[in-house]
């Protein structure tokens, strides 16, 4: 459960390029819902996300994740209740380290780290049987750096190492935009499977519409810091595209103008 | 180059040794360009000294040291970390302060001589000095030997893996729960401490705790660590640590080795010529990748 409450924050307030990316953002994830959030550039989208895992202070309102109050927390103080994918494959793993580093990295997310070693006989096993899902053959490359391995198998193993903990929401930050199609595709059945194996609340950032509707049980529309557009269940079922387009013109008066909403 | 300079090089090189240790941690793990090298080292000698005068086991004057390197540190991580000050800066702001330190603790002087103060070493050296060529470099590379195993073990545990994660990438140890700013304190104390111990050390083979002994001592341990990358190259702990070792003593017996040579002598080098020579060292190893790189180049075209 996740509730975000008015959040506003202004970059660079008080100068001739400030910028409200967020202008009292509100909404509410129950437990075991996959949220996905759409909005044009500029609409708060990765403001949002990296309010929500305190890699950004916001200026006001409340975040409030499994019922504790969040928001003045930074985020490695967060990290047992959210679990993250980036957008940039190398952003979310340690280039140097090994795979099984990275998945033991992981593995810790949100405990205490003590002086144990980081890596035994038992969490080998964990890892190599983790990664056989991915049937990438990762399971038998445990010890090769992860610099070695591609943006779409860094992306597959970064959602490894962030289910690998439990937390109380997984945020999907445009996970699949640096990816190629078949690559992406895949990257985003991973998620599905994922998701709903370990019955996982999670929030997905797409810039596609498609991808949006095609995922998750929920959809909504962020615009000009703000959610415009928030549909689900029987509404959302029978939507398309060019449907969520039209409530978006209905709700705020304007056409969407956004190419990469309209053609993803 | 005789067999007394040979052993001579090994034991400034494990001496070095431990400075290259301490860089490593600072500028390859934590990727923290850290400069209070030059003031941590002659604190070290400094504090040993002053301790060993005042009755203090010498072993212990040795753990006060490292623990005096260790404070030094953590005030130049805490100035990165808190005050936002950049590491670069941050570590020479400590620097130049630990001048004056060393000052004070010495009362004003910039050397003290301990010739005939107890040492590490003392209980096991003959009274005629016969064994000292080799025991003294025997229990320095006790030392060695000791901190490479326990960096080992250390940057093999979770704290020690969250440790390197937040040199490599904060932003996902962060986002892993990882406190990196206690770890960059963490590691610039361990770094620190570890080249104050050199300083103690270097104090004890020298017989003087001397302030000059610190110039140079960041751009000696970071031959020793390019050196040593450019021997073994690798990307696991055990052989990153190892080669830093190695680097450092290959860099000394290089240099004991230039300056015990006559045709070089002949050219008119001189031992005051030592730092000049590790600067251009470190830029030839700094820039051989890219010689390497692209000498392949021009083959395969």
């Amino acid at each position: 459960m996740m509730h975000a409450d008015n959040l506003k924050v202004t970059f660079n307030a008080g100068t001739p390029i400030e910028n409200p990316a967020m202008r009292g953002m509100s909404l509410h994830i129950k437990d075991g819902e996959f949220v996905t959030v759409i909005g044009s550039n500029g609409a708060g989208k990765s403001t949002f996300l990296n309010a929500i895992s305190g890699d950004l202070m916001v200026d006001s309102g409340t975040i409030k994740i499994n019922g504790e109050d969040v928001t003045r927390l930074p985020a490695h103080k967060r990290a047992h209740l959210v679990a993250r994918v980036f957008q940039d494959p190398l952003a979310g793993t340690c280039e140097a380290l090994s795979i099984e580093e990275n998945m033991a990295l992981a593995y810790s997310r949100g405990s205490k780290r003590g002086l144990g070693f980081a890596l035994n006989k038992e969490n080998r096993e964990l890892f190599r049987e983790k990664l056989s899902i991915l049937k990438l053959g990762l399971e038998n490359r445990l010890t090769d750096r992860i610099g070695l391995l591609s943006g779409g198998q860094r992306q597959a193993v970064s959602l490894l190492m962030a289910s690998l903990q439990p937390s109380k929401i997984l945020l999907l930050d445009e996970h699949t935009a640096a990816l190629d199609p078949k690559t992406a595709a895949f990257v985003l059945e991973l998620t599905d499977q994922i998701v709903s194996e370990n019955q996982l609340t999670a929030m997905m950032v797409t810039h596609s519409m498609r991808q949006a509707l095609d995922h998750g049980q929920r959809t909504v529309m962020l615009h000009q810091g703000k959610v415009v557009l928030d549909v689900s269940g029987e509404q959302r079922a029978g939507m398309d595209v060019p449907d969520l387009l039209n409530l978006f013109e209905q709700t705020r008066g304007e056409k969407v103008s956004d190419d990469a909403l309209l053609l993803g | 180059m005789s067999l007394i300079a040979f052993f001579g090089g090994i034991e400034t090189g494990l001496i070095y040794a431990l400075v290259a240790l301490g860089v490593l941690i600072s500028f390859r793990i934590l990727d923290f360009p850290d400069l209070t090298a030059d003031g941590s080292f002659p604190l070290g000698a400094v504090v040993f000294a002053v301790c060993v005068m005042a009755g203090v086991n010498p072993w212990l004057a040795c753990v006060f040291a490292a623990l005096a390197g260790a404070l030094a540190g953590m005030v130049t991580a805490w100035l990165h970390v808190s005050l936002k000050i950049l590491p670069l800066l941050a570590s020479i702001l400590v620097m130049v302060a630990l001048y004056s330190v060393n000052l004070r603790i010495t009362g004003g002087t910039p050397n003290l001589p301990l010739i005939g103060a107890p040492s590490v070493f003392s209980p096991f050296v003959a009274a005629d000095y016969s064994n000292q060529f080799w025991v003294q470099p025997l229990i320095i590379a006790g030392f060695v030997v000791l901190a490479k195993v326990i960096l080992d073990w250390f940057f093999n545990t979770k704290s020690g893996l969250a440790m390197r994660a937040t040199g490599v990438n904060a932003r996902m140890a962060k986002a892993q729960g990882v406190a990196t700013s206690k770890m960059i304190l963490l590691g610039m104390a361990i770094s620190n401490a570890l080249i104050a111990l050199g300083g103690a050390l270097f104090a004890q083979t020298t017989g003087s705790a001397d302030l000059a002994s610190g110039i140079g001592t960041i751009v000696i341990g970071l031959a020793a660590v390019i050196i040593g990358e450019n021997l073994l190259g690798s990307k696991r702990i055990l052989w990153i640590t190892l080669s830093a070792i190695l680097g450092a003593l290959v860099y000394r017996l290089l240099i004991a080795f230039a300056l015990g040579n006559d045709f070089l002598q002949g050219l008119g080098v001189r031992p005051t010529d030592l730092n000049l020579i590790t600067a251009v060292l470190v830029v030839i190893a700094l820039r051989l990748p890219v010689i390497k790189r692209s000498l392949r180049r021009k083959q395969s075209s």
